[in-house]
Parts: C-alpha cells; sequence; structure tokens
C-alpha cells in the first residue's frame, strides 16, 4: 500500500510540473511585453527595466523556465512587486480566512446535499424530487457574488443577525469566527450543494434499482437503514469524485466570496495582486490552488479503495 | 393487462402505429412532456428579443447622466430605479443583456471550434495524446476563475480580450469530451470498414467522427455559455472584465455594491436578469441532453 502511495505521488509531479511552466509561460504566451505590462500605463522606461532584470525577464526563456521550476523545487514562490515579502509569506498571512471559508462551507454542502439527494432519489418523482432538481439547477445557476449581497440584505441589513462583513480570526476565538464565517460560507455551498445533491440523486436512483436493496426493503429493513447503510454506501464512489473535481470550483468561488464579505483571505491576495499586476504573486496562488487540487484528488483516489473493497491499488 | 393510463396508452400507440395527430396536439404534448424543457427556451427566447431590441424598448440613453434624479426606488418612471448618477437601471440591464449574450455565445462557439479541432487530433495521434492530455490535466487543475483572472492581469481590459480569457479554460473540457469519444469511435466497425476501404484519417475524422460529435457537443455548448455568463460577470465584478464604461450586468452590480443599503435594486435586477438567462440556458442544455440522448 505504501508503495502504491508512493507510486501515485510520483505519477502526479508531471502533472504539477506542466501547471508550474503553464502558470510561467502565461506571462511570455499574452501579446505584448510582460514588463511594460506588469510596470503599468503610467511607468517610466526605467521602471520596466527595473522590473525586466527583477523578474528575470531579459534571459532568455529556458533559462527562465529553469529557474522557475528550480525555486519551486525548494519551496519558494519567488517575491511579490509590490510589498517585496516573499509570496509564501503573503499566501501563509493568508491562508486561515480561505481555509476556513472552504471547509465550512464544504461541510455546509455536504452535509445538506448528500441527504437531499438521497431523499429526492427515493422518493422519485414526487414533489420532494422536483423541488430537489429545480432547486439543483437554480443553485447552479446563481451568480455567487449576487446572492451573497442578497444574503447580506436581508440577514445583516435588514434583520441586523449577521455582521455585513469583515473576518474575525480563529484566535480571537471560535463564535466569532463562525459568525463571520455564516453568510460567506452559505454563499459559497449554495453551487456546490447544487453540485452534490444532483450527482447524489442521480447516483442512488442507480442503486436503487439493485435486487440486493429490494431485498433489503422486502425483508423489512427500516428505508433509513436500508438507503443509509445498504443504497449509500455503494452510492457513494461518484458523489465523492464529484467533490474533489468540484473543488475548482468551491476555490473559484471563495475569490468571489472573499470579495463581497472583505475577507482577507487567498481570493482577496489574487484580487489585489492583479489589480496592481504583481504578477510573482498570482503566479504562486494559481500554483499552490493547482496543486491542492491534484492532491485532493489523489486522496479521493485512495478513498475509492476504501470505500470499494474491491479496488485495489 | 390492467387498463393503461393515457400517457402509457399515447406510448403504445406512438410506438406501434404511429397515429395522425395535428400540430397544435403535438405542440401540447411536447410542452407537456418537457416543462422545463419549454420554459427554459421561452425566457432565453425573451432575453434575446431584450437584447435585439433594447434600443427600442428603451427608455433613455445607458450611459445618460441625471444628477437632479438620483438614487431613485423603482416606480412607474423608474422602472427598475436609478443608480448613484442618475442612469435608468432598466435601460442599462436592457443594454446588458447584450454584453452577457455575446461574451456567452462567442466562448461557446470558440471553445468549441478549437477544442473540437485539439481533441479530433490528439484522439488520433498516440505520440501527442500522453503529452497534451497533461497539459490539459494541468489546465484543468487550475479553478477557471483564477485563470481567467490571470489571463486579464496580462491584457487589457476589453470585451475581445475577456472572450479569451474565458475561451482558455472551456478548451480542455471539450477536448477530454471529444477524445474520449473519438477513442472509443475508433474501434466502432463504421470506422474499420472505412479503413478497409482506403478511406484516408482525415476523412474519417470529419465524414466518421464529427457527425457523432454534434449531439453531445451541443449540450456541452449550452453549458459552456451559462457558465461563460456567469465568470464574465464575476471578472467584472472583481474590476478585471470588461471595461467600466460598457454597462454589463456585472459592471452595474460592481459600481451598484457600496450602494446596497440605500438603493439594492441597482443589484437586484442585472443580479435577476443574469440568474435568469443562466438557468434558462441551463434548463435548456438539460432539456436537449434527454431529448438527444447525450450519455
Amino acid at each position: 500500500m505504501l508503495q502504491q502511495i508512493l507510486r501515485r505521488l510520483m505519477a502526479t509531479i508531471p502533472v504539477m510540473g506542466v501547471v508550474a511552466i503553464a502558470v510561467f509561460a502565461l506571462l511570455h504566451v499574452t501579446p505584448g511585453d510582460p514588463a511594460v505590462i506588469i510596470a503599468g500605463d503610467y511607468a517610466t522606461a526605467e521602471e520596466v527595466a527595473k522590473i525586466r532584470s527583477k523578474l528575470g525577464l531579459d534571459r532568455p526563456f529556458l533559462v527562465q523556465v529553469g529557474i522557475w521550476l528550480g525555486q519551486v523545487v525548494r519551496g519558494d514562490l519567488g517575491t511579490s512587486i509590490f510589498s517585496g515579502l516573499p509570496v509564501t509569506t503573503l499566501i501563509g498571512q493568508r491562508a486561515e480566512a480561505t481555509v476556513g471559508l472552504a471547509t465550512f462551507a464544504l461541510l455546509i454542502s455536504v452535509c445538506v446535499g448528500v441527504p437531499l439527494g438521497v431523499l429526492a432519489a427515493w422518493r422519485q418523482g414526487s414533489w420532494v424530487d422536483r423541488a430537489v432538481m429545480v432547486f439543483a439547477v437554480s443553485g447552479f445557476s446563481m451568480p455567487v457574488f449576487w446572492l451573497g449581497f442578497l444574503l447580506v440584505y436581508v440577514f445583516a441589513l435588514s434583520l441586523g443577525w449577521l455582521p455585513v462583513q469583515g473576518y474575525a480570526p480563529f484566535k480571537d476565538g471560535l463564535w466569532p469566527f463562525l459568525r463571520h464565517l455564516i453568510l460567506p460560507a452559505m454563499t459559497l455551498s449554495v453551487v456546490y450543494l447544487a453540485l452534490i445533491a444532483r450527482m447524489t440523486r442521480a447516483s442512488m436512483m442507480e442503486v436503487l434499482h439493485e435486487d440486493y436493496v429490494r431485498t433489503a426493503f422486502a425483508k423489512g429493513l427500516e428505508p433509513r437503514s436500508v438507503l443509509i447503510r445498504h443504497a449509500l454506501k455503494n452510492a457513494s464512489l461518484p458523489v465523492v469524485t464529484i467533490i474533489g473535481i468540484g473543488f475548482a470550483l468551491l476555490i473559484g468561488g471563495a475569490v468571489v466570496t472573499e470579495s463581497v464579505f472583505a475577507l482577507p483571505g487567498l481570493g482577496r491576495l489574487t484580487v489585489d495582486a492583479i489589480v496592481r499586476r504583481d504578477y510573482p504573486v498570482i503566479q504562486g496562488v494559481l500554483l499552490l490552488v493547482a496543486g491542492m487540487y491534484v492532491l485532493i484528488n489523489l486522496v479521493i483516489d485512495f478513498l475509492y479503495a476504501v470505500l470499494d473493497p474491491r479496488i485495489r491499488y | 393487462m390492467a387498463i393503461p393510463s393515457s400517457a402509457s396508452a399515447a406510448e403504445l400507440t406512438f410506438a406501434g402505429l404511429p397515429r395522425e395527430r395535428g400540430a397544435f396536439a403535438q405542440t401540447r404534448r411536447f410542452i407537456a412532456r418537457n416543462p422545463t424543457f419549454v420554459a427554459g427556451l421561452v425566457a432565453l427566447a425573451l432575453v434575446l428579443a431584450a437584447g435585439v431590441l433594447a434600443p427600442v424598448w428603451w427608455t433613455g440613453d445607458p450611459q445618460a447622466l441625471r444628477p437632479a434624479e438620483r438614487l431613485r426606488a423603482p416606480s412607474a418612471e423608474w422602472w427598475f430605479g436609478s443608480d448613484q448618477y442618475g442612469r435608468d437601471i432598466y435601460t442599462r440591464t436592457l443594454y446588458g443583456t447584450r454584453v452577457s449574450l455575446v461574451v456567452g455565445a462567442s466562448v461557446a462557439v470558440t471553445s468549441l471550434l478549437i477544442g473540437t479541432a485539439l481533441g479530433l487530433v490528439i484522439g488520433f495521434n498516440r505520440r501527442l495524446d500522453t503529452a497534451m492530455m497533461r497539459v490539459m490535466d494541468g489546465l484543468m487543475a487550475i479553478p477557471a476563475i483564477l485563470l481567467a483572472l490571470a489571463l486579464m492581469a496580462l491584457m487589457r481590459g476589453s470585451l475581445r480580450n475577456v472572450i479569451i480569457a474565458l475561451v482558455v479554460p472551456a478548451i480542455p473540457l471539450v477536448v477530454r469530451l471529444v477524445r474520449a469519444s473519438v477513442l472509443s469511435l475508433r474501434e466502432a466497425v463504421m470506422v474499420e470498414a472505412a479503413r478497409a476501404l482506403g478511406v484516408g484519417t482525415p476523412r474519417i475524422l470529419l465524414r466518421y467522427m464529427l457527425p457523432a460529435l454534434v449531439a453531445p457537443l451541443i449540450v456541452q455548448g449550452t453549458y459552456l455559455c451559462a457558465s461563460a455568463m456567469l465568470v464574465e460577470a464575476y471578472l467584472s465584478f472583481l474590476g478585471a472584465g470588461t471595461p467600466p464604461h460598457i454597462p454589463s450586468w456585472g459592471n452595474i452590480m460592481a459600481e451598484g455594491r457600496a450602494y446596497l443599503q440605500l438603493a439594492f435594486w441597482i443589484i437586484l435586477f442585472p443580479g435577476l436578469f443574469l440568474a435568469s438567462t443562466v438557468l434558462a440556458i441551463n434548463l435548456v442544455g438539460d432539456g436537449l441532453r434527454d431529448l438527444l440522448k447525450v450519455r
């Protein structure tokens, strides 16, 4: 097993290498001189030259790629042009809010989405099923920030139950931390929840047609136990897969949500970096997020073996 | 056999002896069977009409500033209210329809064309396959919004560049779909027969494989269009999208965010239009998937 894990880890190296090169190459594929673009419209020739030499843009492309890959392997993502701080430090400062937000949203999505999907599949064709499906399509079509503003307008501005925006770090206590994340997490979870509910329903519907489920019902077992212990267990593979693929969606949504609620997370870091054309920061965040995506999907690959003992690596 | 219900009786006659039916009755049956698909089509047609007819249905100039009429609430005169410069939100929202539709359609068509061409070539060339699919996997690991943001950071803000920034993350999705179909079709009997007859690879790709791909690609195209419209609004909202002087739905909402408490209608109406349009396209996509029996 350990050997297998190591082998799979090694297999992710080419993908990560591609991501690292792609993220770097973006700077060169886009039209125009990257140094001029990063320096902005009002930069002098001197400033442009400074940025060019600072980013090593005056060297041959392949040398630049080599230097960049060498840095990345050592865990060095370069230095921010705007603040002069190492990109890894900036990411470290902003990680807590994003991880908190994403985890909270993930919990809501799974805890609500899976039961909704199971219910819809069990009562297929009923009004419950239709309501869940309508909710799933609408949730998937909802602009994230618009939903955020609606929630803010109702729960914060009109009712005054929750803070309008802002963030309380975890070290200030659990309740203030959670209180500031309730609305953002609700906003962020809707799309993901819709996706999970839809997938759970589709997967459960297939399993519920199996003979062993009919037998279990016929034996007179409680529906709850049949649905959860017999059916959901076998229907869980596609659901777990969609949770992994949806991670990219979750992080994308987090960028927008953080902007609505003024959360000091990685999304805000990226958006600020884009306004300032601080390319090393953008590069670093892209690489980190892509790395997380690859790792999470690797973990999910291994979860398959736990959920379905027939699968062996 | 039990007495069949009316629905299954209709199916039986349909399957056995096709009965003559009037066009009206047929349409009604189609609507009854695909209510969400028809609802989506109707909504989409309305949005299209709103976009095309924006100058005719319009009550003014989308950019006209009326400082005396700032932040008016929705009323008979100001259907959707006015913003902090006294611009009419109804007019601006209707004009915004054009931007969203142009972006959504252009992104869908462009990424379908590029993705299909790439997918056909990759699916047929084993040497290219492994390398190119790694590249596609790598691109798919980056969330679409982040990739589009990064591209916008490196390009000047224009409608064309927004479309480019949205096409890049969409291409791998199309490539994967096309490649998977090509790999399975490559072993199909008709392709084998064509090969035996001496048909060349380009002709096999175009005449034997492309037709089988049309249905899944149309369905994929609707989803690409819907998500491109959403991401365009996100980019504008984050200040990295369509230039601010163009009244896109995302831009109208971005400008209204500071006035949420005073004038929620600046955000409410464009968002409602965006959500309804995306919903309509998704419903049409789901309907087409069922009707064309994709997957």
